[in-house]
Formats: structure tokens, sequence, C-alpha cells
């Protein structure tokens, strides 16, 4: 085996692929609609990496689809379809605001409870899914969905309820800014702050005009501790077990009904964390009505496929699908390239990591060829 | 009787949709394949009926583009789940993320960047636009859309149940290595029923767009697709068991528009969750009792038996 | 062997390559017309790779296939069926809520127009064809409903429907009682008696010795000669089949039973649909004997199994271990109760395929503290821990532990589960169907490894299938019918016919 065809073989090389193809297809749409694919892409990667505060925003976006991406990845590695991430990131937003402008208590007992309650929210959603899979072995796709479009008509509830209503807006009460997560979030606008980052001009870009917040660096440590529980703990071995085999873990004694449940609850409390994060992290720091589904789910499922569900493999495909989302709101702006073909790159990217076979088809492509070859050279050394 | 009339014929109009898009995954998963992609290709058909509409100015010719672009994004669901044994799940998500982005994406280059579509003729009424004006009955007056979804429906049983298609296509969803072995070619009855699949719900989105409203907008299908799903489930993958199932749900539909309209203060959000809500209930009572083709979803690869 | 139109069948130097692995190696076949051809060999020796290309369900690398003395090309089973040639399957090939009649016309339906199938019609047809053959088959029948008999009478039917000339069957023998075996030699016969020519592919020498005129042996993919039946025995076969001489009884010293281990009390049990497959069962095991249960598949052994694992629920009775009630609490708890089991589906119940070997080996007791303190589940122990069970149960490839189990051969995955369940030193051992699937060397290892355990002092309940392995096996055997234990004997004190009868609902004589 040759070097190509042993990365081709490999888990990454099927990542590339699909990228690579969802590329292709998107310049053909591109050429198709009458743009420019070389200067789409230009603008792409201007708009994701030109300046700091682009790539600070790009890390900011990438917080809530590397969280949800790590829940999708870590049920999906116990045979568990969480489309649901979605409702829960709703519901961990909702719940987030909810305490987080009902409480106003010192900054480090208030951000913990208002991410707490977020996480709760997520987790208690995930696990009714899960609870009715166990019970009733109701498919988790379909109830998810359901739960996806009932915490999307309740988050809009409370955004006009009387009690959290903001009067003449479309959205509820901002959190006490003792929620706030923002990094240096009091320190950088203070005279001191203002005139230690007045000499480093890249650092007062990405402070002063982004909400940098401690978000990434949590949902790193989150993806580091589910790696950790999944490959190294009794309780991921279990989660596996009944992921791969469910008639086998219970022959073994696994509960595996309990298995369920936690998952889905597990799952559910890292895509609340995703709500609760936004919330605290970014402006305007509150729900706001939801005319529709924001996407921050169904992104984090496309993250977690196209990191074969590793969660640690979540980190780079959630930065990836990060700057395509952000960089393709300046190819609209740029080149008037409406921004949905973002999607169309995306979809088209989870699509082609659905087809096990595509990486290893060229893989084998290769292989025959060598074959073919050496069998030809031996047979020409047998003449001889 | 006023309002029981009202609740009758909206609930008629808001199943039709849904019974599309169902017939669409009985026909799919009775072959073994899951389509969790009903939904992407209702949208695909939804703006492509509307567009279809607007420019010819002949609904029935954007509603037979709404059939054929519906296959065409099966198309890919069935090149994943049948050639390449892919994960059918998989796919199906793919599908449902990449069809709206494409239906938008289309939507905008086509009307300037809006994200709808202008009004466009609807297809008629069974009785023409007039047809019960001023006697009670008026709301009984419903889509054409209707009478076809029930047709197809009749068809799909018959085809199933009478024909040898269908006999094929029952024993391909249950155990295609017995088929395969009296030379049916099981990939090919399973590209066929995805196709017809995505050809149904394509008309299941039209139906939304050219029947009940008149524009392709944003949310113009929102959860159409699982609910559908969830009615080929409590239908027992029977066509008029979905069909039934369906007409369930269209009058939860109703119930949500009467009782919104009404002197029960209910806020609207609470109210809008109705139809999901009762999907979970429903599904909570019959899932157990109903069940699936049994190689649903399980790709065929030939020589392994 | 000349081609000739004497033979129904001639395949001649036929080479089957997956990937690296050589599956078939020059194997000849020569079927003479209105013969019974057996084909022996040892599971995982070719016989059905080669059935399947004559079916046209894989294609030969090299090779040529005659018929009637003319070579043909049969890359389809639809060709295959056009040539006259008809296969039953191991695993029959039917359509479980399906008529037995939609069965056999599916692919080859009676239409009237426009495909609308014309099902009096298809009845009809169905009808001729049983009375001429006899069969004892109703064509309205649904196939879930009928015995394993029947459906396999069907699969032949399907077969002659289709005009078969050719017969193939491919293990016919494994699902049947002795009885249903004759009734099936019986059937055979006259069809022969009716020109068609049978191939049948089989492990089993006694049937060959009954039932067939001819047979092939292949070792391995290598095609070791055809011997006349009749100038032949069953030791010779074996040793051919083999390629060493073959002990075929099982050794072992007499049993010492002693205090009652396992203990079955008017036991209960409903399936999902409300049915009792087992009733009013009562049996006792006891620490140093094996008790061997003999039956039909689907007599309620499943449900017995599972009722003492935990995974059914007792509707009434009792299972009692060393005096313990334990029949309807979790699998938890019956492990912990030192009850260890073997399943019958290692790839369903036993194992999960792509986790490594040492994390398969442990599926039971990772949560002890022996692999990993607290939380954390440490790696390094469950390899010293696999690697052990690797080299006393000699488990194939060596140094495997971090592999996936799925990349195992059967025999190594079935050693795989009984090293762990006997790791436990458990005092019950329920062995359900241990040897299915395996070859001749797997199967003498799994029976040794089950009298050894008996002679440690555990109790065995062994439940399987094949009733000669219940017979060598057992020190106690009891035939299991319609969920009740109808009869319970030593060893050696009752043949194979009085079994028989039992396992088939009649009296013992």
């Amino acid at each position: 085996m040759n070097k190509v065809e042993k990365f081709l073989r490999g888990r990454f090389a099927s990542a590339l692929v699909a990228v690579i193809i969802g590329f292709a297809v998107a310049a053909v749409v591109l050429v198709a609609a009458g743009y420019d694919p070389i200067a789409s892409f230009g603008a792409l990667l201007s708009g994701a990496f030109g300046k700091p505060k682009y790539i600070s925003n790009v890390f900011i976006k990438a917080t809530p689809i590397l969280l949800t991406g790590i829940s999708v990845a870590f049920a999906f590695k116990t045979g568990l379809f969480n489309i649901g991430a979605e409702g829960q990131y709703i519901l961990g937003t909702v719940l987030a605001t909810v305490v987080g402008c009902s409480l106003n208590l010192p900054m480090p007992l208030q951000v913990p409870i208002v991410l707490l309650s977020g996480m709760v929210g997520g987790a208690l959603l995930g696990a009714f899914v899960g609870w009715l899979k166990a019970k009733f072995g109701i498919h988790e796709v379909i109830t998810s969905i359901m739960c996806n479009w009932i915490t999307f008509y309740l988050c809009n509830f409370v955004v006009m309820s009387d009690a959290f209503h903001k009067p003449n807006s479309t959205s509820a009460v901002p959190v006490n800014p003792s929620s706030y997560t923002i990094l240096f979030g009091m320190w950088k606008k203070s005279e001191a702050g203002k005139q230690f980052l007045a000499g480093i001009p890249w650092l007062r870009e990405i402070l002063l005009k982004t909400d940098l917040s401690a978000g990434f660096l949590i949902a790193v440590v989150v993806a580091v501790i589910i790696s950790i529980v999944l490959k190294r703990t009794k309780l991921g071995y279990e989660l596996r077990a009944v992921g791969l085999n469910r008639d086998a873990a219970r022959f073994s004694g696994i509960a595996v009904e309990r298995n369920i449940v936690l998952s889905m609850l597990i799952s559910g409390a890292i895509s609340g964390l995703a709500g609760a994060l936004s919330i605290t992290g970014t402006s305007p720091h509150t729900i706001t009505l939801l005319a529709a589904m924001e996407g921050y789910g169904f992104n984090g499922m496309s993250v977690a496929f196209i990191a074969g569900c590793a969660p640690l493999g979540c980190i780079p495909a959630s930065i990836l699908f990060a700057s395509l989302i952000y960089g393709g709101m300046s190819v609209q702006q740029a080149m008037g390239v409406p921004s949905d073909i973002i999607n169309i790159m995306i979809g088209t990217i989870v699509f082609f990591t659905a087809l096990p076979g595509i990486a290893p088809f060229f893989a084998n492509k290769i292989q025959r060829r060598r074959e073919a070859k050496e069998l030809a050279s031996s047979q020409g050394i047998e003449r001889a | 009787m006023d309002n029981f009339i009202l609740l009758l014929g909206i609930t008629l109009m808001y199943s039709t949709p849904l019974v599309f898009g169902a017939l669409g995954g009985v026909i799919s998963e009775r072959s073994g394949v899951t389509n969790i992609g009903i939904e992407g290709m209702m949208v695909i058909g939804a703006i492509a009926g509307a567009a279809g509409s607007y420019f010819t100015g002949n609904p029935w010719l954007g509603f037979l583009a709404a059939g054929v672009c519906g296959a065409l994004v099966a198309l890919l669901h069935a090149v994943a789940s049948v050639s390449f044994a892919a994960d059918q799940t998989i796919s199906g998500v793919a599908i449902n993320m990449l069809a709206p982005g494409l239906a938008l994406f289309m939507c905008r280059q086509l009307f300037e960047g809006a994200a709808m579509t202008p009004i466009a003729t609807k297809l008629p009424k069974i009785l023409g636009e007039d047809g019960l004006a001023g006697t009670p009955f008026a709301n009984l007056n419903v889509n054409v859309t209707t009478v076809i979804a029930l047709l197809f429906t009749v068809i799909m049983w018959f085809v199933l149940y009478k024909t040898k298609w269908g006999l094929r296509v029952r024993a391909v969803g249950e155990h295609p290595a017995a088929a395969d072995t009296l030379g049916i070619n099981v990939y090919r009855v399973r590209y066929i029923c995805v196709l017809v699949s995505g050809m149904l719900a394509g008309l299941g989105g039209a139906s939304m767009t050219i029947a009940i409203i008149s524009q392709f907008t944003q949310t113009a299908i929102s959860g159409h697709g699982f609910i559908a799903m969830a009615a080929v489930i409590f239908g027992k993958w029977k066509p008029f068991g979905a069909y039934g199932a369906c007409l369930l749900f269209g009058f939860t539909q109703a119930l949500v528009i009467l009782l919104g309209g009404g002197e029960f203060v209910i806020p609207s959000q609470i109210l809008s969750m109705l139809p999901y809500v009762m999907t979970i209930i429903v599904l909570v009572i019959f899932v157990g009792r109903s069940v699936a083709p049994k190689a649903d979803g399980i790709p065929y690869v030939k020589g392994s038996r | 062997m000349e081609v000739s139109p004497e033979f129904a069948v001639q395949m001649h130097g036929i080479v089957k390559k997956f990937g690296a692995y050589t599956a078939l190696d020059h194997v000849d076949l020569d079927v003479r017309k209105q013969t019974v051809h057996a084909i022996l060999g040892e599971n995982g020796a070719g016989k059905t790779t080669l059935m399947n290309i004559l079916y046209g369900l894989y294609q030969a690398d090299e090779g040529s296939v005659y018929m009637d003395g003319k070579e043909v090309s049969i890359t389809s089973p639809t060709e295959a069926i056009a040539h006259g040639i008809g296969m039953v399957h191991q695993h029959f090939m039917l359509v479980e809520n399906f008529t037995v009649t939609e069965n056999i016309i599916l692919g080859d339906e009676v239409c009237g127009a426009a495909g609308v199938l014309d099902m009096r019609k298809a009845r009809k047809e169905v009808m001729e064809l049983v009375e001429e053959y006899g069969f004892d088959v109703d064509p309205d029948a649904v196939i879930q409903d009928i015995t394993v008999g029947m459906q396999q009478r069907v699969e032949i039917l399907k077969a002659l429907y289709r005009g078969a000339e050719v017969l193939i069957l491919d293990e016919p023998t494994a699902v049947l009682t002795p009885q249903e075996i004759e009734k099936l030699i019986e059937i055979m016969h006259d069809l022969i008696a009716k020109g068609k020519s049978i191939i049948i592919i089989t492990h089993k020498l006694k049937e060959i010795m009954q039932s067939a005129d001819e047979c092939s042996i292949i070792r391995r993919g290598v095609y070791m000669g055809t011997v006349d039946v009749k100038n032949s025995s069953e030791t010779e076969l074996a040793s051919k089949m083999v390629g060493r001489n073959v002990n075929l009884t099982v050794e072992k010293t007499p049993a010492h039973p002693a205090d009652v281990t396992l203990s079955i009390r008017g036991l209960t049990v409903k399936d999902e649909r409300g049915i009792e497959q087992v009733r009013d069962l009562n049996l006792d095991v006891r620490s140093g004997e094996i008790v061997g249960i003999a039956g039909i598949d689907g007599n309620g052994q499943q449900e017995l199994v599972d009722a003492i694992c935990s995974l059914a629920k007792a509707t009434s009775g009792a299972i009692l271990m060393n005096g313990q009630e334990i029949q309807n609490t979790n699998p938890r708890n019956v492990l912990n109760h030192s009850v260890a089991v073997i399943p019958s589906d290692r790839h369903r119940w036993g194992l999960v395929l792509p986790m490594m070997v040492e994390e398969n080996t442990v599926l039971e007791r990772h949560g002890e503290d022996m692999f990993g303190k607290g939380i954390m589940l440490d790696y390094e122990k469950l390899h010293e821990f696999t690697s052990k069970l690797i080299e006393s149960y000699d488990i194939r490839p060596a140094g495997c532990e971090e592999e996936r189990m799925s990349g195992l051969s059967g025999g190594n995955q079935q050693k795989a589960i009984i090293a762990r369940q006997v790791s436990y030193v458990p005092d019950l051992l329920i062995a359900f169907q241990p040897t299915r699937g395996l070859d001749v060397g797997a199967i003498e290892s799994v029976h040794k490894t089950l009298i050894a355990e008996r002679d440690r002092g555990a109790a065995i309940l062994l439940i399987s299938f094949e009733l000669d392995e219940v017979m060598d096996v057992s020190d106690t055997i009891a035939v299991i019918y319609h969920g009740q234990i109808v009869g319970t004997f030593a060893q050696g004190t009752v043949d194979e016919n009085q079994l028989g009868l039992l396992m088939a609902g009649g009296e013992a004589k």
C-alpha cells in the first residue's frame, strides 16, 4: 500500500474529499448562476480571515456549533441520532435568559448558575427524547424534530410573555451583566484597559470590536472531557456498547434503557450549554422572536459528521464551518451571491460524509491500477 | 354546524400536503429505504411549484415541475442509500440541509434576492372558485390537490396489494435477499420507490405553495415532512393508514386555526405547538403496535445474507 | 471427467477468490442425472460458495459450467432459473408475512392485464404442484405460522414452480427432526424418480450415507475427490473431509452430580404476542453434570434462556439459583448469582463486533475494580487479562487484543465468548447452540471445554437443536416440546428415534 492509498483509507481523507466536493458543487452552482466562483471563494476567505476581528468572530461563531457538534457526536457514538440539538440549544437560551434576568448575584455565582440552568434545560429535553425511545421505542429523530418546533414556539411565547417581554422590541429583557462571559469585559472598557490596548492594535480590534468570550475555551474543555469519557471511562464503555449492540449490552447486564436516557441527557446538556453561552457571551444577551430555526443544532450535526463524530475532531470542523458561515456573509455583500450557497455547500459536504466508501473508493482504484501494473511487470519477469 | 363544516374543510386542506409526504414515506420504506429527507424534498417541491406556476402562468405545470424536482432530489438519496449503502439517516439529514439552501438560493436568484416568490396562480378548487359560495358548505369546496391525494392513496393501495409490482416492493422491503434469489433486481426496485417517494413529496410541497397558500416562503414547509413520517408509523406503513393519520394531524392544525380565532384566550405560540405535541402523543400510544418492514433502513449488499 | 450429456451439471476447474483469499481452488463437480449428489466439507470449506456460483449469485474467476453436456454461462439467479436450476438456501429465502402462494409466485407472478395479480389462478397452479408431489402444504398459510419442515417444502415448491430440473439443497437437515429428515429423504427419492437431479450440501455424514448416491469432498477450497457412497463409510468420509482421523465420539468420564444448582419450578413465559412459549416447565441441573435439552427450534428454548437471564418475564413459576429466586429481576442480578451464558446468536447477543477484542472480553465485568478504579477504565489491565485468555484458549490470531472483534473468524469469536464466560468460574454455565456454524475442530474444543467445566463442578445446561450434540455431550437428556419438558433420560438409556418422536410431540415408545 503506498502513501496515497493509506491516506485515502484514513478518516481525515473522507472529510477532506467531502469538503473538496462541497466546494466543487458550490462552484458549479455559482457558475450556473452566473457568478465567478474564484472571486466568490476569495471573498469568502478574506471575509473569514481578512482582519483580526473577523478571525475573532469566526471563533465566536464556532463556539455554539462546536458544542452542538460535540453533543451530536457524543450521542452518535452511543448509537443515538440527536437531531434535537437545535431545540436543546433554544431551550438553553430560554432558560439562561429567564434565570439570568431574574437573578442578579455576584459574577462568580451568577455565571455558573446561568450556564447551569441552560444545561439543565437542554438536558431535560434530551432526556425526554431518550426516555421516549427507551420506554416506548419511538425513533429519536421524529420526537427530536417535534421537540425542536415545540421549543421554537416556547421561545417565542417567552419573548412575548408579559413577564419577560422588552417593550417596543421583538426580544426579551437582556440578562444582567453579571452573567456575561465576555473576556475582560470590564477591564477592556476601563481607562487602564484602553490605554494598554492602544499600543496593540490587533488585540484592541479583537477585544473592543467583537464579543470575544470564554465560550470557545469552555467548548474546547468540554470536547476534551467528552473525549476522555468516551474513550477511557466505564461509563463511556457502557454507552458505546449500548450504541453498537444493544442486545449484547443488555445480555451482559448493562442497563440499556438507563444508558439511552443518560446519553441523551448528557448530549442535551452540552447543547443547552451552547445556548446559555450564546446568551452570556454575545449581544443582545437575550432571546429574540424567532422567524425560522437558527440552525445551530443543524450546523452542529454537520460539524459532528465531518469530524467523524470524534469530539476532538469537532474543534477544527467547527472552525471550518464557522468560517464558511461567517465568511459567507461577506460573499453576499461583496459579490451579491445569496449566502444560501453556504448551506448548499454544507449540505453537500454532509451528504458526501454519509457515503462511507467515497475516499476508499479512490483508494481501491489506485490499488487496482497498482496491482495490475505489478502483475504485468511480474509476468514480464517470468517471461524474461 | 357551520363550525363543523369549517373544521372539516380546514382539516382536509391542511392534511393534503401531509398525505403526499406520507405516501412518499410509505413507498420508500416499504421497499426498505428510510427517507428522512421527505422534508427537504417537500421544500424543493414547494419552490418548484410556486416558481413553475408563476413563470408559466399554469399551476398544473408548476405541480408537474414540483414532482420532477422532488424526484431529482430523491435521486441523491437513492444513489447514497441504495448504490453506496450509506447511512440513510445521515443522507436524509444532508438532504434536509441542502434542500432549503438550494430552494432559497434559487428563489433569490429568480426573484431579485427575495426570500419568497411573488403570488403565483393557484390550482383550482374542485368546484371552481365560487363553487359553493353562499351556501353553508362553502368550506367543503376543497382544493383539487385534496382529491388528487385521495386518488393517489387508492392507487398506491392498489399497486402495493393487487399487482405484481407491489408484491415485489413488499418482498424487497421485507427480505431483499429472497427477492434477489428469485431474479428481482433489488436495487432497481428501491431506486424506483425512492424516486416515486421524492416525486410525491415534491407534489406535497407544491400542494402547500400553489393550493393552500399562493407563494413560496421560507416557512411554507416547517416540519411537515417529519409529521408525514410520523403518520407513516402511525398508519402502520399502509397507504390508508397513513391517510387517516394525516387527517388526524390536519385536524389538530384546524383546531389551532379555529381556537386561535375564537373566543378562547390561548396564546398563539402555545396553540402552534399543538400539532407537534399531538404527534408525540400519538406515537407514544401507537408506536409499539406498529411493525416496520423488516429490512427498512438496512442497505442491501449482494452476497451478505 | 469428460463432458457428457449423462451429467445434469458439470463444473470444471472452478476458482473463486475474495480479495487475497482463495475460497475455491480448481474444484470439480460432476452430477449424474437422476442422482442425489452430496457435497461434503467443513464449515468454510467452500461448499456454499461453489453452489452460489452455480446459482449465479457469484461469478467464478476461472472454470466452466456444463449442463447436459453443453457449456453454459450463468451470471444471475434469473439465468440459473432459466437453465432449470433451483436452490433451497440454508437460511430460507421466504418473506415471513407473505402467504405460501405469494412466496412461490414472487418474481414469476401469475398476472392478468397490466400486472394485476390473478391470485385465484396462482393458487390453483400452486395447488396442482402440491398435489403432484404429494406435499403437505396449505397454499393460503402465512409463512411465519407454519413449521420449519413445511417452510422447506415451500422452498422446494418455489424451485419446482419455476421448472427446476436440478435442485440444490444447502444444509437441508440442520433444522429438522429425525422424522422430518426421513420425510425429506423420501421426498428427495421421489423427485429423483420423477426425473430431477439433486445436489445436497452438508457436513452430516449419516445423512449422506442414507440419501446420496455419490459424494464430492471439498477441504479448504480444494477438491478432494468423489466417492461412491455405497462403497464408503462414515469414517472414510470424515477423514477425507478433515484431513486427519477424527474421533467422532465425545470422550468423557462418568459424571459425579452433586447438589442442585439450578432449579426451575412451574415456569411459564409468554412472548411479545402474549402466547405461552414456556408452560409449566420443571427442570433441575446439578453441579457436576451436563443436562442437555433436545428439541426443535421454536419450542420455547429461546424464551427459557431469556427467562433465566431475566430478559423475559416469567408470568408464573420460579427459577432458583442455589436456592435463591432469580426470576423477574435483571440480567445484572442473574450474573451476580454466578450464571454465565453462551448465547445462541453470538453476533446478536454475545459480542459487540465493532469493539476491540479486549473490550469484548470484559463485557459483563468491566465494572469490577480489577479493570480500573472508580469511573476510569484501565486499558492496560484489559490488555493483560485478554492476553491470558487468548493464550489459554488459543484464540487466533495471537496478539489480537486490539483488533476489532469483527475481524476474527466465527470459531475464534466463539472461543472468545466461551473464554469470557468460563473466566467467571460460574456455578451455572448455559450453552445455547454453542457450536453453531463451527467446523469440526472448533466443535471438539467447545465440547472439551464444557466437559472440563463440568468436571470442575459447574452445572451445565446445554441447549441445542443438533440432536447428535445433545446425545453425545449430555449426562442427562431432557426433551422440550411446546414449552414443556416431555421426557428426561440418562445418557445411553434412549435412542434417537424415541427422542425424535418426543421432539415432534409424539409419545415415547
